[in-house]
């Protein structure tokens, strides 16, 4: 326990009056994460259940690790296709490149979005919320990997402060954090978040990877079936994931790895994520026979971020519905509202985040109703 | 046969150190004491004063709003102190018993010959009246309410709560002159376990009983008015727990007013479990003795872990108390990295942890909350262990948010503060819920009044 000793004889420091009060938000958060607080009840139920928004949180973000592990693959094995080398690339020198790419995107996001958490905290005196752990690794995930920095810093930190803090903290935003962030940088910065351009890494890091010749551009599958062009990749590519497109979004099989643990661990509801399916596979069938779309319903469901949308985006808790009906709505909502902008919208390639944020701002709504439902079946009791 | 009602939500919490069927011996306490505080939504009036002698169901204090309820002292003997805490609220109106406990006679009653009224007056003579709660307000009643139904949960299924049946044991006679004393007011239901056999419960007469199959609360009064004959605005109904219905029926029976109830002691630190007999107001140190382990801090409670008081020196068994728990307190705990530990001997309802592999496997959980208070991030938590058609949720942000209107339309006036004891439980963002519920009913209750 000398750990524990040592945190303890700190603490006075941290306290008001002490020379580093200024961090005790910091301090506490670490605290808090290192050993399970044992502040006892003082009223109320004296036991408690031991799941608390730490572990919830961190679950989350061990569910996304497979997407991630393999988001970095891919970055590697891209860049290897483009430059047409990839029979000389070597599997771990395709993940190394790709964490390499990778990697100041997750040190920015986390050191950005954890920052204004913290000076917002010590601001208002409070401990210091959970919620940016996952926001801070899906933001990496949900870009493309060849976004800029500084661009990286402006998003996350208009996200946490608009959609975020300003709206109470964690538990209070109505938007999914992560979603305002590339929301931001798809309509503020529209050339570096969509295009041809974008998808592959270009330059070589460390002597790792290939430099690209300028002008390279390589599209999505969703981003050649915008432009009219045959779409040429396998159905098991993608679903493997070897396709370009976001970091984190491509591989269908890592997503599930997420999806089983979110739904084994009850943190993401079965009832949203399965709904989302539903939503897209109606209107990817009826898309398709119609003939407004050249691809097969369950293509739609394995292209862009759908798959990654419906298993970690839809079900964030706060932002979705929360009756256990409106999760039902609000899924297929959010399934056939991303197929509708994909295949109706001509600006857009892809659907799944607009789709999302429309869901977040109807969520309440949804709620509105059901819980409504409740309530005059208590006032005609009444009478 | 009775009629059975299934309740699939819920959550039964298997603690270490359930109550044995045994009588333990406790001697008889030199000082007794009765709290108004166990009367909730009471302002009490001490009607006694330092010296006065009292017997056995003279009143000690009566509820100034309404001074005809009183309040009986459990033994008899001489007033020693009436304690104030701040703003000279009452805590508590001590008695030193006598050696020759003497009583109030009250006289035996036929209840055949006797109206509603007449039911009502016995009860309140002989300072018992305040034993009986109501819905709306989860409150102490008042006699000019009128109830539409009387509610009985013989079903008590908290962690570590004892065995109604086994407090019953002898009692079969005043639990039944209970009942339909009861009965002579408004229907009086019964609600039993679907464990329950004695003969006494599942046959009782005067009263309609209900069998509730489901696990924990479906012993809660509250669930099971919500099932049976809900609570509407401007409604009123009576709830009153077992053991208050054996004090009615003895009071009828014997002309006395006798508040001796069987509570059970239990708690993984408790050295020998069991229960005892003893009155009201008896101080938990002289129930617990030297029946307590040490090795580590430890909170004792009046009641059981989702719903009890913590005790200090002081407390006395509260009126309405039906066991005394031992449990660790937890404040010496330091656990290592809990965000991701497996921490196989905590209890928990996510299967981030292992409880489900564990089966019945008994736990030993301690005061600590585990986790820091946050917004309510988690949907659906509460709606798992609340079974009363209700969206708690809704309720509780509406009840935070002060707004009355939308705290009547989603039905406040169904709920008491125990129906969330689970819910505050299992709650990932640790939010006090019991006590967000009890100033959101006080509020009601002024607004209203």
């Amino acid at each position: 326990m000398s750990l524990r000793n040592y945190l303890d004889k700190i603490r006075p420091n941290f306290e008001e009056g002490g020379k580093l009060h200024a961090f005790k938000s910091v301090f506490d958060g670490f605290d808090t994460f290192l050993y399970v607080p044992n502040e006892t009840s003082k009223s109320g139920v004296s036991i408690h259940d031991a799941i608390d928004s730490k572990r919830i949180m961190s679950i989350v973000v061990i569910s996304l690790l497979p997407a991630l592990l393999f988001g970095m693959y891919n970055i590697g094995y891209q860049n290897a296709v483009a430059a047409g080398k990839l029979a000389d690339a070597t599997c771990w020198g395709m993940f190394l490149y790709g964490l390499l790419a990778l990697l100041p995107k997750i040190l920015v996001s986390y050191i950005v979005g954890l920052g204004i958490e913290f000076a917002w905290a010590q601001w208002k005196g409070e401990e210091i919320q959970e919620g940016y752990l996952v926001s801070g690794i899906l933001i990496p995930l949900i870009i493309p990997v060849t976004t800029p920095l500084w661009i990286l810093v402006l998003a996350i930190a208009f996200a946490v402060i608009f959609t975020k803090e300003i709206f109470g903290g964690t538990g209070m935003n109505i938007f999914n954090v992560a979603l305002a962030a590339r929301a931001f940088l798809f309509f503020s910065y529209p050339s570096r978040m969509t295009g041809d351009s974008i998808w592959v890494a270009s330059d070589s890091i460390c002597g790792l990877g290939y430099t690209l010749p300028d002008g390279f551009t390589m599209a999505t599958p969703l981003g050649q079936i915008a432009q009219g062009v045959d779409v040429n990749h396998s159905v098991c590519d993608m679903v493997l994931g070897l396709i370009p497109g976001s970091v984190g979004e491509t591989s269908v099989i890592a997503i599930a790895i997420g999806a089983v643990i979110l739904l084994w661990t009850n943190i993401a509801s079965w009832k949203t994520m399965l709904s989302v399916f539903i939503g897209g596979t109606v209107m990817g069938l009826l898309f398709h026979s119609t003939g407004a779309t050249p691809i097969q319903w369950y293509e739609h469901l394995v292209l862009g971020g759908f798959c990654f949308g419906a298993v970690f985006m839809a079900t964030d808790p706060v932002t979705s519905s929360r009756t256990e009906t409106g999760k039902w709505v609000y899924g297929f909502f959010i399934g056939a509202m991303a197929i509708i902008i994909r295949v109706l919208n001509p600006g857009y390639p892809e659907g799944m985040m607009l789709a999302i944020l429309f869901g977040n701002m109807f969520a309440p709504l949804i709620d509105y109703c059901v819980v409504q439902s409740n309530i005059s079946k208590r006032a005609k009791r009444a009478k | 046969m009775a009629n059975v009602i299934k309740l699939r939500k819920g959550l039964d919490i298997n603690l270490i150190g359930c109550a044995q069927e045994q009588l333990l011996p406790v001697k008889p306490s030199k000082e007794y004491a009765l709290v108004p505080d166990d009367f909730t939504g009471l302002t009490p009036k001490v009607v006694v004063r330092e010296g006065d002698h009292v017997r056995a169901g003279d009143p000690l204090f009566v509820d100034k709003g309404c001074p005809e309820v009183s309040f009986a002292s459990p033994v008899s003997g001489s007033v020693t102190s009436v304690e104030r805490g701040e703003r000279r609220k009452v805590l508590r109106v001590k008695v030193v018993a006598d050696e020759q406990q003497e009583f109030v006679d009250f006289g035996i009653k036929d209840l055949a010959g006797l109206s509603a009224d007449e039911v009502k007056d016995c009860l309140l003579k002989a300072g018992l009246f305040g034993f009986i709660n109501q819905l709306p307000y989860a409150v102490s009643t008042r006699p000019d309410t009128t109830p539409k139904a009387i509610f009985v949960s013989a079903l008590r299924d908290k962690p570590l709560q004892g065995d109604f049946e086994f407090e019953l044991k002898g009692q079969e006679k005043d639990f039944q002159t209970g009942l339909s004393a009861l009965a002579k007011i408004a229907k009086v239901y019964l609600g039993v376990g679907v464990k329950q056999t004695a003969e006494a419960l599942v046959n009782a007469k005067d009263v309609e009983v209900n069998v509730f199959d489901g696990p924990c609360p479906a012993g809660n009064v509250g669930v099971q008015v919500n099932h049976i004959s809900p609570v509407n605005k401007g409604e009123t109904v009576w709830t009153v727990e077992p053991t208050a219905v054996i004090f009615f029926g003895r009071l009828f029976n014997t002309g006395k007013v006798n508040l001796t109830r069987r509570v059970a002691v239990a708690g993984s630190m408790v050295k020998n479990t069991g229960y005892v007999d003893v009155l009201v107001g008896t101080p938990l140190q002289d129930i617990l003795a030297d029946n307590v382990k040490g090795g580590c801090h430890v909170r004792i409670l009046n009641g059981n872990p989702l719903t009890g008081i913590i005790a200090t020196d002081e407390t006395v068994l509260g009126a309405h108390t039906s066991e005394v728990t031992v449990i660790p307190e937890g404040d010496d705990v330091n656990e290592l990295a809990g965000w991701i530990m497996p921490r196989f001997n905590d209890f928990s309802t996510s299967h981030s942890y292992f409880t489900w592999l564990q089966g019945k496997k008994a736990y030993n959980l301690d005061a600590r909350i585990k986790g820091g208070e946050r917004h309510m991030i988690m949907s659906g938590e509460y709606d798992k262990v609340l079974p009363m058609d209700i969206y708690g949720e809704y309720l509780i942000k509406s009840i935070i948010s002060g707004n009355i209107d939308s705290q009547e339309q989603l039905g406040i006036y169904e709920v008491s503060p125990e129906d969330f004891a689970l819910a505050e439980f299992v709650d990932s963002s640790k939010l006090p819920l019991q006590k967000i519920v009890r100033e959101g009913l006080d509020i009601l209750r002024k607004e209203n009044a």
